[in-house]
């Protein structure tokens, strides 16, 4: 299993599996099963710096909506790493949801990483990435052309 | 040509859609080439409309909210004769299936489709699917507003979602603009009502957890009134609460409705409450972007003409086939002088909602010379022309009757809803398509249809139910006992106007040969029943399935 990161390879921390991290929650880094409840970590947020979220399989998809509940509504900032099966067709939509570390058995799974931002330039929604959606940039388009 | 009454593609439409076509490419060649495993690529091709059927790979094009313009409609009798074999089939979720097509092929159709600003996004898979909406919207006389703006709101929130792709299970949403529901909105995923409050606010009732299938379900209320512009919001956090909570142990279990139903409507309320109270904010629709796309479905400007014409009716008193489809196929509009025409894709003996390359062309033609260009598909699988001068019915009558869609049988007994069966899919225990062109035969007099009045028979070839045999007045499943191919009749489903409920069981299942005497003899005990202008359900309502049960199977 290789690890990827955006940004180059991240500090290493050894995650504590949920359970064990609940009776020491001052531990920097914690790794989930996609049915722990992402919300009773909020009250650790400030001082985690590593949460590591499972696909069991790429098509069980709730570490998606884990993702985008820590990243928005809970403004985790420090790692997201995705493990289990991940496979670089599904990562431009990792990247929007907020992770930003990969553990990849996938061969060229480096190379489609490092252009999986590229892959679309126009999105129609919000998420936890920079990307600004189409609505959006048609607003500002139309007052431009306004002013 | 006149310019388009509904949503145009801008570049930012036509930069994702081609920037897809592109992953796509690129994804099948990895297949082709051995660096995907089948098991890895069926979601991808799924999520771009590609299904392994039994013959070959289907492709399921959306068309969403069941809007097209003529020019679309020439580019897919195009993409049917090059890539596939000069034909389609409308579905039951307005999308237009090709049955032959290769895989190697794929990725140039759907750059074919780009070109006239099409997809096949989303018409497969555990996700978001292409949303439909009232086949009559922009033209219906009970309108409140047209539900097709917040269908492309729709359409754009779901398409690529990064967070809602890999759901439990596929996720059907529906949306009505009228009182009146011709979208079905009580069974699916979600349904929309559009709706005026007392203080005369225009909003939506959300509709949860209905669905047919395996394990039919009517959708319940959870939310009586959502104000307009957080409906993205909401949809948000109840597909949150769905993708995290839903069983995907079973995949039986697994559609919304079963989470709905095992956790109860109110802790579903509680918890999609919960999560919109939290999120809204980042989700409210701007009102500039509600009003630009409004704008784009901005309704025809309709030359005033004539209420009524003289050749009109004089045709209807002399020609008495045309008199019984102004009654059944011609709907009124909400401007007077036009109407609403539906094309009957099921002429008599025909398998349902299917359409030739030629015929496709021909259904351009006219509504290119007599509706604004612009058509409609609906859910029972026909065409309609939404904006059609009074004064021209007998043009556009006699146009359809030359391509075999004049048939005067709208709602009525051989207006069979039919999914494709065991002679194309690999669910199927039984076959659909025979079984409505063999009732659709021995039913085909125009009198006696009319005089039967309003039947709806719906056949599904499996439990899966594509062809909504749970809400057919008259429903038909195949099943399939120990490789025989059976046909279970079920009395008294219905899903029009707010009036859903799920058919009964009548009794044993019947063979393919008994299933047109058995349809006969039900027919027979409704009309020896009916009182005056009663429809067929509303009998089966009143008299129970005693007298049904007793003509079919004998006194018991």
């Amino acid at each position: 299993m290789a690890l990827y990161s955006e940004a180059g390879l991240p500090a290493s921390y050894v995650a504590l599996p949920f359970a064990d991290w609940k009776a020491r929650p001052q531990w920097p880094a914690v790794s989930l099963a996609n049915t722990d409840p992402v919300e009773d970590l909020a009250p650790h947020l400030g001082r985690l710096r590593l949460i590591i979220l499972d696909f069991p399989r790429f098509s069980d998809g709730r570490a998606y909506s884990q993702a985008r509940l820590l990243r928005g509504r809970l403004g985790y900032r420090g790692e997201l790493r995705a493990t289990g099966v991940v496979l670089q067709d599904q990562v431009a939509f990792m990247l929007r949801c907020g992770f930003d570390s990969f553990e990849s058995e996938q061969p060229g799974f480096g190379e489609a990483l490092a252009k999986a931002r590229s892959l679309f330039s126009v999105v129609y929604q919000p998420a936890e990435d920079d990307q600004v959606p189409a609505a959006l940039r048609r607003l500002a388009h139309g007052n431009a052309a306004a002013s | 040509m006149p310019d388009t009454h509904f949503y145009r593609y801008d570049d930012y439409d036509r930069t994702l859609v081609s920037e897809r076509v592109d992953q796509f490419r690129d994804q099948v060649r990895r297949r082709l080439a051995g660096e995907l495993t089948e098991e890895q690529f069926k979601p991808l091709r799924l999520h771009n409309g590609l299904y392994l059927q039994l013959h070959a790979y289907m492709l399921r094009i959306a068309i969403p909210y069941g809007t097209l313009s003529s020019r679309q409609l020439r580019k897919l009798a195009d993409i049917s004769r090059k890539y596939d074999r000069g034909y389609g089939h409308f579905t039951t979720r307005q999308n237009l299936q090709l049955n032959w097509i290769k895989l190697e092929d794929a990725p140039d159709a759907l750059a074919a489709l780009a070109e006239v600003d099409m997809h096949a996004m989303q018409t497969s898979g555990n996700c978001i699917r292409n949303v439909t909406a009232d086949h009559y919207a922009g033209a219906a006389i009970d309108e409140i507003e047209d539900p097709r703006i917040w269908a492309e709101i729709v359409r754009q929130w779901s398409t690529l979602h990064p967070e809602f792709t890999f759901l439990p299970r596929k996720f059907k949403i529906a949306i009505t603009g009228s009182p009146n529901d011709r979208a079905a909105v009580r069974v699916h995923d979600i349904g929309l009502r559009l709706w005026r409050n007392q203080q005369g606010e225009v909003g939506f009732e959300v509709i949860v957890g209905g669905g047919l299938g395996r394990t039919p379900m009517i959708g319940k209320t959870l939310r009586e009134f959502l104000p307009k512009d957080e409906l993205l919001a909401y949809l948000e956090a109840t597909l949150r609460v769905y993708n995290r909570y839903g069983r995907r142990d079973n995949l039986y279990k697994a559609r919304i409705k079963i989470l709905v139903h095992e956790v109860g409507v109110e802790k579903m309320r509680e918890e999609v409450e919960a999560e919109y109270a939290a999120t809204r904010d980042g989700l409210r629709l701007p009102a500039g972007t509600i009003e630009a796309i409004a704008r784009q479905f901005a309704p025809p400007d309709l030359p005033p003409r004539p209420a009524t014409a003289g050749r009109v009716e004089a045709q209807r008193l002399s020609d008495p086939d045309f008199a019984l489809w102004l009654k059944s196929n011609v709907a009124p509009h909400r401007v007077p002088g036009y109407a609403i025409v539906t094309a009957s894709l099921k002429p008599a003996g025909s398998p349902p909602g299917d359409a030739s390359a030629t015929q496709m062309e021909g259904i351009a033609d006219i509504t290119e010379a007599y509706s604004q260009a612009e058509l409609r598909v609906s859910h029972e699988q026909n065409l309609i022309f939404p904006h059609v001068a009074v004064e021209d019915l007998p043009q556009v009558y006699r146009s359809l009757a030359a391509l075999g869609f004049a048939e005067a049988n709208v709602g009525k007994i051989t207006d069979i809803i039919a999914c494709p069966g065991l002679d194309y899919c690999a669910l199927a225990n039984a076959r659909s398509i025979p079984v409505a062109q063999r009732i659709s035969n021995h039913f085909a007099s125009l009198a006696r249809q009319h005089d039967i009045g309003d039947l709806k028979i719906k056949i599904s070839g499996c439990i899966n139910a594509c062809g909504h045999h749970h809400v057919g007045h008259i429903g038909i499943l195949g099943v399939d006992r120990n490789g025989v191919e059976l046909y279970q009749i079920s009395l008294g489903g219905d899903v029009d106007f707010g009036r859903t409920a799920l058919g009964t069981i009548l009794g044993p299942a019947v063979t393919a040969d008994k299933v047109v005497e058995t349809v006969d003899a039900i027919v027979t005990t409704y009309l020896d029943a009916r009182e005056d202008g009663e429809r067929f359900v509303d009998t089966y309502r009143r008299i129970g399935a005693q007298p049904f049960k007793e003509k079919v199977y004998g006194p018991l």
